[in-house]
């Protein structure tokens, strides 16, 4: 076995962020703001340059190498071992260059972004913002599941503290918190996953689980099922999708980073790194792919109403993180991942551009007070319509590509009930184009709606060159994996992870390349996927202007459509039914086992007890009079009951 | 020689009257003389028996006296020691005083 170099450094990806938290994080604020500027960004960056040299390594390496670290053991509990080790496959190296390069660019878009907080909050920020490139990238380099779920459970902590970040305000820590929770439930299901792995498999290293994978007695189908629901709250699907609008209550560039880019595609990149054992359960992928699907509608239809730019984009990633569930759950492994890729520059980009926006507007998010922000601000509205344009799958922009290669996979797949897939998947595709048109005509065309909006400012330094950055990738991350209809050997990206999952034997998408009939299909569905992006989003802008008074009008008019629209608005309600479901009785039986078993059953025994020993005491307190007489008198008068007692005999 | 019975008879009167003085009087030094005075019955009447049953070979009876007196020597000690003490602290000697412990 061939040894690299750069096996022996692996793990400084992963200790430059940790170090930079710690240094950061300790000193804080003694260290001054110029070099907490520095050291934040500097981070991801070593971290970033550290993963190019494991991605070259890679490159000039056989398919499929695997490049390992091995760390120390964990634990030796018998049967049960865990080490900790890195690994770097084409799958992890591509995760890792996403989460230190975009990584990167957001820490330097905070310095700007962030530039208005006190020294202190200022460099707490960058903490917390290192400790969650170390815990992503834990999770990214993890060789078994253990130390994969630390990674998992450390990013859901890094997201709390930034989510309640302005903590001053209820409302913040409470969308933290509702975060947090609703994480659990998916996690308590992640760790029910390994239980059921480790009895099934007998190991938790991924490696043999994905070589050993069987389906004996349905145990991986349900250990995947289990997995997934694991992932349905990393990754906000239905049902545990309510935590990550409320997410938006943290800083812009947060929501850019942990809850667009990287965090919340734990959850795909969790189905990629099993990819073996998901393969032999077909019935949960159908399940994965199916899900995916009715949560990429159903958050389109609700990022359709929202008002506040952050929730718009907020209900694009659920929806789009349901595209990437969609080609995961068709077998089409690579094209998710691909489509991960993309959406991270292209969502990142538009993150970042509506934290100009915010920005520049001093703190205003409602679309309703925006309005012909591209003349004031023509930078940023570029580069947000790069990504946005990217977002709606016009080409030839990154999300075309990307959307294309998962809408080709799911009609050429074997997937149960096909065609339902493939109807409904095209309607989340076209959405996407509503949405975003609407977004962008709404904050950056017409006239100004107010007067923060008539005298916004562009963003400069640090925060227009991440910017401009991203927007380029956005633009041009299509390239990464052109397909095959297009030249041949154009799917660079595609040919660097497939082999990874060679054994696995998934979906026809990755064998597909070289048929010509299956070409000719591909061409065919480009140009009908391309002509769809560009006129959903011609409807769109010409609905929010020229067509906006006869639309309005006819939403007035019927009590239908009136209806639809106040319950997309009101996420089709689905946070009421929890609360009434689920919060309200946990709050009520809760009050009971307080009220009633607490204070009337608990309490009430201690306190009966405590008074029962204070009213002894008051009954015998006399006896310890402090007088010396009378102890003196006490003693002798029981000595003398004593002896007539012993000497009762004698009286008889 | 006395009998046995007013040997008895005058143990019991020296306990009785270390016991009045030590309930009823409130000078400790003076309840220090009387807690001397019950010894001294206990000692009365272990001698008396020791004459009354032992006969004249048996000395276990002396031999508690004796005890008694050393025991005695000591407590009287350390009882004084106290006594000093509580005298400087509170500048008298009556017992009533000295009621900080009670409940």
């Amino acid at each position: 076995m061939t040894h690299y170099p750069i096996e022996a450094q692996l793990h400084w990806i992963v200790l430059a962020p940790l170090l930079g938290f710690a240094l950061i994080g300790l000193a804080g604020a003694r260290l001054g703001r110029g070099a907490v500027s520095l050291l934040g960004p500097a981070a991801p960056g070593v971290a970033f340059v550290y993963a190019l040299d494991a991605l070259q390594a890679l490159r000039g390496a056989p398919e499929a190498t695997v490049l390992a670290e091995p760390l120390w053991s964990w634990l030796d509990l018998g049967a049960l071992s865990v080490s900790v080790g890195l690994r770097v496959d084409a799958l992890a190296a591509t995760l890792a260059l996403v989460v230190t390069g975009v990584g990167f660019l957001i820490h330097v878009y905070s310095v700007g972004y962030m530039g208005h907080e006190p020294d202190g909050s200022y460099a707490r920020y960058f903490a917390f913002l290192n400790l969650f490139t170390f815990a992503m990238l834990v999770l990214v380099l993890a060789d078994n599941l253990v130390v994969f779920f630390v990674g998992w459970e450390g990013v859901g902590l890094c997201s709390y503290l930034l989510i309640g970040f302005w903590y001053r305000d209820l409302a913040n820590s409470d969308a933290g918190r509702k975060a947090f929770v609703v994480n659990r439930v998916g996690d308590l299901a992640f760790v029910l996953g390994m239980f059921v792995a480790w009895r099934a498999f007998g190991t938790l290293d991924f490696a043999r689980l994905n070589q050993e994978a069987h389906d004996d007695g349905g145990l991986a189908t349900l250990c995947t099922l289990l997995f997934f629901i694991g992932a349905t709250g990393k990754s906000a699907q239905l049902p545990l999708h309510v935590w990550l609008p409320d997410a938006m209550a943290g800083p812009t560039p947060v929501s850019a980073l942990i809850h667009a880019a990287t965090m919340v595609t734990a959850g795909v990149y969790m189905i990629g790194r099993l990819g073996g054992l998901y393969a032999v359960a077909p019935a949960t992928l159908a399940v994965v792919a199916w899900v995916g699907c009715l949560t990429a509608l159903y958050a389109g239809w609700v990022a359709l109403a929202q008002r506040d730019i952050k929730k718009v984009l907020a209900w694009s990633t659920i929806s789009q993180l349901g595209t990437m569930f969609v080609a995961m759950g068709v077998g089409a492994y690579a094209s998710g991942l691909f489509h991960l890729v993309t959406h991270a520059f292209f969502k990142a980009t538009l993150f970042l551009g509506a934290g100009a926006v915010i920005h520049g507007l001093a703190g205003e998010q409602d679309l309703g007070r925006m309005g012909g922000l591209a003349r004031r601000m023509p930078v940023t509205a570029l580069c947000t319509l790069l990504g946005a344009l990217a977002l709606a799958g016009v080409p030839p922009l990154s999300g075309f590509f990307s959307k294309d290669a998962i809408l080709f996979a799911v009609g050429v797949s074997s997937v149960p009930g096909r065609s339902a897939l493939c109807l409904l998947a095209w309607s989340a595709a076209a959405l996407t184009g509503l949405y975003v048109a609407r977004m962008m005509t709404l904050a950056f065309l017409g006239a100004p709606r107010s007067a923060a909006a008539a005298h916004a400012h562009e963003p400069r330094g640090t925060m227009a060159f991440a910017l401009l950055v991203l927007a380029a990738l956005a633009a041009a991350g299509g390239a990464l994996g052109l397909p095959e209809a297009v030249a041949h050997g154009a799917d660079r990206l595609g040919a660097f992870l497939a082999p990874g999952w060679a054994g696995a034997g998934h979906g026809p998408a990755a064998g597909a390349g070289g048929h010509a009939g299956l070409l000719e299909a591909e061409r065919a569905l480009m140009l009908r996927s391309g002509l769809l992006g560009v006129s959903v989003l011609a409807v769109g802008v010409l609905a929010c202007t020229a067509w906006g008074g006869a639309l309005e009008a006819l939403f007035e008019a019927d009590p239908g459509l009136a209806a639809l629209r106040r319950a997309a608005l009101g996420r089709f309600y689905v946070d009421e039914v929890y609360g009434a479901a689920v919060v309200r009785p946990l709050v009520a039986g809760s009050r009971l086992l307080w009220r009633v078993v607490d204070v009337g059953l608990v309490d009430a025994v201690v306190n009966g007890l405590a008074r029962l020993v204070g009213l002894a005491a008051v009954a015998l307190r006399p006896l310890q009079g402090g007088l010396l007489r009378g102890y003196a008198a006490l003693l002798a008068a029981a000595t003398v009951l004593l002896v007539v007692w012993a000497a009762r005999g004698w009286f008889r | 020689m006395f009998s046995l019975r007013a040997c008895l008879v005058v143990s019991a009167a020296l306990l009785a009257t270390g016991v009045y003085g030590v309930v009823a009087r409130r000078n400790i030094i003076i309840v220090l003389l009387s807690v001397e005075v019950m010894l001294n019955g206990a000692a009365l009447a272990f001698a008396a028996f020791g004459r009354q049953w032992l006969g004249a070979a048996g000395h276990a009876g002396q031999v508690v006296v004796l005890l008694t007196m050393a025991v005695a020597a000591a407590e009287a000690g350390v009882g004084l020691a106290l006594l000093l003490a509580f005298e400087r602290h509170r500048r008298c000697v009556d017992s009533d005083d000295a009621r900080t412990l009670r409940g």
